[in-house]
């Protein structure tokens, strides 16, 4: 088990280095520069600019510059934001992104779980229809339209909570966001768990647990609960992306300081180091959680064993 | 019952049907009714109200367009968008999945175990690059969306190949000397129409879903021209004096979006098509 984790783990760094090379050499291979303004630099200042950042260097020179010094934990520093290093930018900015995206899928988990298992108990009745019917509108709708249209009516009508903006250790600024951005992911738990729980629900060993007079309460949840899980701990990663995503768009509108603008933002202005800082952000979190899978799976499922 | 009697005795999937042509038809015939184009300033009625007795039907936005026909040229945006790049993708899936799947061996195992790798990845970034270093213009739109939208259609089709490759038709093709393209291209794919119809209803969707989200993030369509998802970013920022320019294209996005996905469940279940 520990040497299959480490093994992942090691397997991990070689793809973590194909994508941080791809996008070095994509977003290198853009017209512009991060020193493109409306009004051309002089070329001299621009020539100056250029070789202070190593800019000048041929593309694999700048690309080794780039590996060594990441190597070193250095991202190097922003071209756009001005005195500000990439690692100080991600350091600001990462926290909330964290927060917002891990309460998110908490309460994905939370109720997705839930919900799906008492559709699947209430079976072709219409609570099972309800809540299915509320999962397509959550799987149909994106946080892109569900967040202004939750600000709309909780902020400008009703006045509970704020529409947008931050105040550090504010709780009630994060409210929505964290609503909009866990909807999706909710729904579509909710639809695996009702699936998964529908099939497990039929076999044998259920039927068994309840000729033995358990009551439904422990026959959910030690029995039937841990294989039902095992298609939403597929879906984990892809969660993750999804809300990584959601939060691109989530942040923007709610006026949230984290470090979703910086990916659009920084490929628009061709801010090479930050846009790689957010490639490499998001994929380790990407890379990571998959490992996490792996975990959970062996947790949920004894009979896979880590051989090979 | 037959599938077409299936779907009818859904009545969801009906009133979605339902809703989608509507929807479609407005985009395309309301311009027509509209005495108001999508770029003529109206400094008279600069933001206002909707109203079915005044000159914009939908309102205004902040430089006095005409809602109704921003809206409905989104919506006419987002559908060839839609349609186009589910087109590009359902193609790339449909091939590389009955070619994985009829081949086999090693071959279908790293055909596979490339999308695994790909779908891992947020694609989210693959099309912000190819925008950001192509430019942007809705041709590129449909080619990178339906670039990336065939991964699961390709992971379905090659399921479904699967099983059709163990069926007698094959063998008798196999035993008559047709060579493998002509077997892939003539007798599996033609069988593999039920879940393609399925997913394709379903790929459409998120493919709306995907270009509205780039349009929202400035990386899809420019103006003068309009798609629902630069309509609710600009309408996001506007809720608190002029809810309407939020509302009319949010709900145009959700009405669309929900009905071709309901529309889609339906299918599925009428035409019983196993996930995966």
């Amino acid at each position: 088990m520990t040497r299959y984790f480490f093994k992942r783990l090691a397997g991990a760094i070689p793809t973590l280095f194909v994508i941080i090379t791809a996008a070095f050499f994509l977003i290198r291979a853009a017209p512009g520069g991060p020193f493109d303004q409306e009004q051309a630099l002089p070329p001299e200042i621009l020539a100056n600019l250029q070789s202070a950042y190593g800019l000048d260097l041929p593309v694999w020179a700048q690309y080794g510059r780039y590996i060594r010094a990441l190597a070193h934990g250095d991202f190097g520093p922003s071209f756009k934001y001005k005195d500000f290093t990439v690692t100080e930018l991600i350091e600001q900015g990462f926290p909330v992104t964290l927060q917002i995206g891990t309460v998110a899928l908490i309460l994905a988990l939370a109720f997705g779980i839930p919900l799906g298992t008492f559709a699947a108990l209430h079976h072709n009745s219409a609570a099972d229809y309800a809540t299915m019917s509320l999962a397509v509108v959550g799987i149909a709708i994106p946080s892109f339209v569900v967040l202004p249209f939750l600000g709309l009516f909780f902020g400008v009508y009703l006045h509970w909570l704020p529409v947008a903006g931050w105040e550090p250790g504010s709780i009630r600024h994060l409210v929505l966001p964290v609503i909009a951005l866990c909807l999706p992911p909710l729904s579509i738990i909710a639809r695996m768990t009702r699936g998964s729980m529908l099939e497990v629900l039929r076999t044998h060993f259920i039927r068994t647990a309840f000729a033995k007079g358990l009551p439904l309460h422990v026959v959910i949840l030690r029995h039937a609960l841990r294989p039902a899980l095992l298609p939403v701990a597929g879906y984990l990663a892809p969660a993750v992306a999804s809300i990584m995503t959601g939060s691109l768009v989530v942040e923007s509108i709610a006026g949230l300081p984290g470090i979703g603008r910086y990916l659009v933002q920084g490929a628009l202005n061709r801010d090479y180091t930050l846009v790689m800082g957010m490639v490499i952000i998001y994929s380790a979190l990407l890379i990571a959680m998959g490992l996490v899978v792996d975990l959970i799976y062996a947790w949920l499922d004894p009979r896979i064993r880590f051989g090979r | 019952m037959s599938a077409a009697q299936r779907l009818g005795s859904n009545t969801g999937a009906v009133c979605a049907l339902a809703i989608i042509v509507a929807l479609i038809a407005l985009a395309l015939v309301g311009p027509w009714f509209n005495p108001n184009n999508i770029e003529s300033l109206d400094w008279a009625h600069v933001a206002a109200e909707p109203g079915l007795m005044g000159a914009h039907w939908f309102g205004t936005d902040r430089l006095g367009r005409d809602l109704f026909a921003r809206t409905l040229e989104g919506t006419r945006v987002s559908l060839a968008v839609g349609l186009a790049a589910s087109a590009i993708s359902l193609c790339v899936g449909i091939s590389y999945g009955a070619v994985a799947g009829y081949v086999g061996g090693r071959t279908d195992h790293l055909m596979m175990r490339f999308i695994e790798v790909l779908s891992g990845l947020p694609l989210i970034f693959f099309v912000i690059f190819l925008t950001v270093i192509f430019g942007r213009n809705l041709y590129l739109l449909f080619l990178t969306i339906g670039a990336v939208g065939w991964l699961t259609m390709a992971r379905i089709v090659r399921g479904q190949t699967l099983s059709i490759r163990q069926r007698e038709f094959i063998e008798a093709a196999v035993a008559t000397g047709a060579s493998s393209t002509r077997i892939i291209f003539k007798h599996v794919i033609p069988n593999l129409l039920g879940p393609v119809i399925v997913y394709a209803t379903l790929t459409v969707p998120q493919i709306i879903l995907f270009e509205s989200f780039l349009s929202f993030l400035g990386l899809g369509v420019q103006e003068p021209h309009s798609s629902l998802g630069t309509l609710i970013a600009v309408g996001a920022g506007e809720m608190e004096a002029a809810p309407w320019i939020l509302v009319v294209p949010g709900s145009f996005l959700a009405l669309l979006l929900l009905s071709l996905n309901i529309l889609g469940d339906g299918l599925r279940d009428a035409l019983d098509v196993k996930e995966r």
